[in-house]
């Protein structure tokens, strides 16, 4: 009998070692193009939260807002490449260009967005990677920006394009969620290219990546568009 | 089997929800430390980070996900455990009575080699052990939807004290059920006969309220 238990065991923690070792190397899901098996599954996982995500978004609920004194100094610059490669936009000849389901696409100089009322929020910017930090940004509410130029609210997706070559999409939902803005002024001045001049989106109900900067085209649709770090294996929603 | 053995009231041991429910939990409990110890490295809250040789995922964006898939496993199957173990009486069965009193006799004894051990009765020090343990996993749960939405789940967040605070009540929770897992498995090296139990559920001939 105690024989046969110490195979028993010495079974269970070889196939434990055997699942481990042949398991665990493949689940880098580094090669989106060609998925696995562990892939998949994730995949399978993650559209699943993308779901629950979708669920869990109340409209109403407000990202929580902080005091002055609370603003993170300096700013913490944060991008997939370093802060000398920011991309330089001038801001003269800026257009951002509108694409897809929307009435009106003529492009908007910086000067006719900032005709457009302003708001201002000092929000908490959670990263992916688990730090955080607290800035004010200000700019026009997107759910105005859309409604203004006749996008049609009743499709699924807005998408972005950035001049850096990322990109992003979000839900409707969080689109028109009232703290969500395109920032054009970050801690009372014009937003530098690091932090994503001239004008980059922020929303306090997604995490940090999903604050795509340099934005250089919007577009509205029912098209899932990815992202940059969502085709790599991001969750999509990454509500917060 | 003879007869006067069948007929004695027996029960397993392990009755086998509490045997899924515990080897189900050792998956979802690796998957979840490794992937958590390598999203941990992404930023991390002191000045160590884990090595590969402890971490899932390889990769920030794939430990996520790993992390993301299992938290349904490990909840799913917490919660079966917390309804099954009041419903079925196991909860009242195997932890209670227990007062501070017996605790420290207990650990007294067990200092000289002179606590009992009965097969499937409980002392105290595991009493509190235990319900110790169930007190980290639902801490670490409840940080770790306090952590993953902040916004919506606010008031998990502020129970844990804020966003910051979480990440680390997030993770002293999940260094004491690595704690209790190193003492747990250290006690099933000592005490060899205690696993096949959980396995095939064993018999408890002297069965005690």
């Amino acid at each position: 009998m105690k024989n046969l238990d110490l195979k028993r065991r010495n079974l269970l923690f070889r196939a434990m070692a055997l699942g481990l070792a042949t398991a665990l190397p493949a689940c880098d899901y580094e090669d989106p193009s060609n998925p696995d098996l562990a892939d998949r599954f994730l995949h399978m996982m993650s559209a699943f939260n993308d779901r629950v995500q979708q669920a869990l978004f109340n409209p109403r609920t407000l990202a929580p807002v902080f005091s002055p004194d609370q603003i993170t100094r300096p700013p913490r610059f944060n991008a997939f490449y370093d802060i000398s490669q920011a991309p330089v936009v001038d801001p003269a000849s800026y257009r951002l260009e509108l694409g897809g389901q929307i009435l009106q696409r003529k492009p908007w100089t910086l000067a006719a967005l900032r005709t457009l009322p302003q708001e201002s929020q000092i929000t908490r910017l959670v990263c992916v990677e688990g730090w955080r930090v607290i800035g004010q940004w200000a700019g026009v509410r997107l759910s105005d920006f859309l409604r203004r130029i006749g996008a049609d609210t009743t499709c699924k997706y807005v998408s972005f394009k950035c001049a850096d070559g990322y990109y992003s999409s979000i839900d409707m939902g969080s689109a028109l969620h009232p703290q969500t803005i395109l920032a054009l002024d970050f801690l009372g001045a014009p937003l530098t290219p690091a932090f994503g001049a001239p004008v980059r989106l922020r929303i306090p109900t997604k995490l940090g990546f999903k604050n795509p900067k340099s934005i250089m085209q919007i577009s509205v649709g029912n098209v899932y568009m990815g992202g940059y770090w969502e085709d790599l294996g991001y969750n999509w929603f990454s509500g917060s | 089997m003879p007869e006067s053995q069948s007929l004695a009231p027996q029960r397993p041991i392990h009755p086998w929800p509490l045997r899924l429910m515990h080897w189900l939990n050792v998956v979802a409990i690796v998957m979840m430390i490794g992937s958590g110890l390598q999203i941990y490295d992404a930023s991390p809250l002191f000045d160590f980070t884990f090595p590969p040789l402890v971490t899932i995922g390889g990769w920030l964006g794939a430990a996520i996900a790993w992390h993301l898939a299992f938290i349904w496993l490990l909840m799913a199957n917490g919660l079966a455990y917390l309804i099954w173990g009041s419903l079925s009486g196991h909860f009242q069965r195997k932890f209670f009575p227990l007062s501070p009193r017996t605790v420290l006799k207990e650990i007294w004894a067990a200092l000289r080699f002179r606590l009992p051990h009965h097969k499937g009765v409980y002392n105290s020090v595991q009493r509190l052990l235990y319900l110790g343990v169930i007190f980290a996993g639902i801490t670490v749960v409840v940080s770790g939807l306090g952590i993953w939405k902040p916004v919506q789940l606010w008031f998990f967040t502020d129970l844990c004290g804020g966003y910051f605070v979480a990440r680390y009540v997030h993770f002293f929770a999940m260094a004491a059920i690595a704690a209790f897992i190193a003492i747990h498995v250290l006690l099933v090296i000592l005490v060899p006969k205690s696993l096949p139990p959980m396995i095939t559920g064993g018999k408890m001939l002297d069965p005690r309220p």
